[in-house]
């Protein structure tokens, strides 16, 4: 596949998002303008809005989410950027990422100097059978879907093929939601800011309060054994293996290089973006690696000129435990097969080596599914400005990498940041 | 599903029916016209012999809409010997333990009901284990 440079370089100045969680009182509409407005605030130098060129929103599905289509022109108009362009791309769960690279091309082709890049999504109007369904749209519903498979069943297939090949158990994947939940615990914008141990104390105070008996879970991973508290969804993925239904909205503002110390004292500069596509998993050679994620991230090491091993954090698409396993080894993190090693040694947690998802993941952060690939983006603008509080990752930080799935991997991308000082 | 897409399905959902490329070679499930290996034209059908091993699988116990009769469930990614991976339920399994490389041949069975009792019954292929010691 041929790669090429960008025509010009590309800033990150500013970035905010909404909480993400479940908000029966709010539409996408006033979590897209919480986010905007976060983002307005975060520009070091300030920025006229008049300045704003164009306006890209990843989305997945307002319109069977909401019954809301064409919601481009609506997020303008709610955050008083009519009449620019304002254009909605959609890529299942990677919408939000892809909004990204075509905000980067914009500004490369010279079209525009300034930007805004969003995602949004509201998911729980919907109960949670029709989200799934709406979910499932994403798959092949012609010859996937009618099999009885969800996306909990992708991934849980690709999970078991990953156990046979390479002698992980159910208990590697616990271990990354504790993980995750972990460092959510320390994110005051994710769904569920509490570890597994905390909610597991949770259901043994309220057990007592309402004078039932009190379950005697020894710990996490005795907890999240019990069949109750943790059910098989598809097996061997269960409930803490899954990303929640969520809303939430994430907003960036993206500037031509040489107008970075225009808005930002500390711009981050996006170096490399990969996009690859695929066909359904039963037209891959391989259950246990994406490929499209392998191919997106070669491209943006090459264009960035670095290595996996440059990299000192990323967020990556942990829709579920399996999904941040494999996602490891594809960005080149460690050797196919030991993914789950390094998860199990600790390698990925916040003072690990290779710190992976200090946000929580999708996890536990949440999962806005058109919205999560921006989401990505804050936390590596906050972690690398050394802005990210209790979970900042310590000493100096020069890369970070966000890698954004779409399904099973039929649309993947990568993007690769920079601090520069 | 409507029944007219059903019905455009039924061929391939019934018999199997997938196509062969006259330039590769190759054998392609689900038909498209177009071969994916070699990008040339590839309409000649080709049917299947029903014959492969589960490549993987997952069981089922939170079913989407019109499933959550069946649940919990096998479903697969069944690698057929011709070649191409098929996802489908798995049946008759009984009490066997279903295993990556488990040998397995296609069946005709009822696949999801629309709506109520009344609903209409969509059928297609599953797979289940080849009994062993049966000549074929």
């Amino acid at each position: 596949m041929p790669n090429h440079k960008l025509a010009r370089g590309v800033a990150l100045v500013g970035a905010g998002m909404s909480k993400f969680g479940a908000f029966k009182g709010k539409t996408s509409r006033d979590l897209f303008v919480e986010a905007y407005v976060e983002m307005l605030e975060s520009v070091d130098l300030g920025i006229n809005p008049k300045e704003i060129e164009a306006l890209y929103v990843g989305n997945y599905s307002c319109d069977l989410f909401e019954g809301q289509g064409h919601i481009a022109p609506i997020m303008a108009s709610w955050t008083g950027l009519n009449p620019l362009p304002a254009v909605r791309v959609e890529d299942a769960c990677a919408s939000a990422g892809l909004a990204l690279r075509e905000g980067i091309l914009a500004i490369a082709s010279g079209m525009y100097d300034v930007v805004v890049v969003s995602g949004v999504e509201k998911m729980t109007d919907l109960p949670t059978e029709k989200v799934t369904d709406t979910l499932a749209t994403a798959a092949d519903v012609q010859y996937e879907i009618p099999a009885g498979f969800t996306f909990p069943g992708f991934y849980a297939a690709m999970a078991t093929a990953y156990m046979h090949a390479y002698g992980a158990t159910p208990e590697t994947f616990m271990r990354v939601g504790i993980k995750n939940h972990q460092n959510g615990s320390m994110n005051e914008k994710a769904q569920f800011g509490a570890t597994i141990s905390s909610m597991m104390e949770g259901r043994k105070a309220s057990a007592a309060k309402k004078g039932l008996p009190i379950p005697e879970w020894k710990d996490e991973m005795d907890f999240l054994h019990d069949d109750r508290a943790n059910p098989i969804i598809a097996w061997p993925m269960r409930l803490y293996d899954c990303s929640p239904i969520s809303d939430g909205a994430a907003v960036v503002l993206l500037v031509s290089e040489d107008l970075a110390s225009k808005y930002s004292r500390n711009p981050i500069y996006i170096t490399g973006t990969g996009q690859a596509s695929d066909g359904a998993l039963h037209d891959r050679q391989i259950l246990t690696s994406i490929p499209s994620a392998r191919l997106a991230a070669n491209q943006a090491y090459q264009m960035a000129g670095i290595t996996p091993a440059d990299i000192d954090f990323a967020e990556v698409h942990d829709c579920f435990t399996i999904a941040e396993i494999i996602a490891t080894e594809d960005l080149g993190f460690f050797e196919p097969g030991k993914g789950w090693i390094a998860a199990e040694q600790g390698d990925t947690s916040r003072i690990g080596p290779k710190p992976i998802n200090l946000s929580g993941g999708l996890k536990s952060k949440g999962h806005p599914v058109g919205a999560s690939g921006v989401g990505q983006v804050v936390e590596v603008w906050k972690q690398l400005r050394g802005q990210a509080g209790e979970r900042q990752v310590p000493g100096k930080l020069r890369y970070g990498l966000t890698h954004n799935v779409g399904g099973t991997g039929q649309t993947c991308l990568v993007h690769i940041f920079e601090r520069r000082d | 599903m409507e029944i007219p897409r059903h019905w455009r399905l039924k061929k391939q959902r019934y018999a199997l029916v997938g196509e062969v490329c006259p330039h590769c070679d190759a054998r392609l499930f689900p038909p498209r016209d177009v071969c994916p290996e070699c990008g040339g034209e590839a309409k000649q059908p080709y049917t299947f012999s029903g014959r492969g091993e589960v490549y993987s699988f997952t069981i089922m116990h939170d079913a989407p809409t019109g499933y959550d009769e069946q649940a919990p469930y096998t479903v697969a990614l069944v690698k057929l010997v011709e070649g191409p991976v098929i996802t489908a339920q798995l049946t008759d399994l009984g009490e066997q333990p279903v295993e990556i490389g488990m040998p397995v041949e296609m069946v005709t069975r009822k696949i999801r009901q629309d709506g109520d009792a009344s609903g209409l019954l969509v059928y297609g292929y599953k797979f289940r284990p080849v009994m062993p010691g049966v000549a074929r």
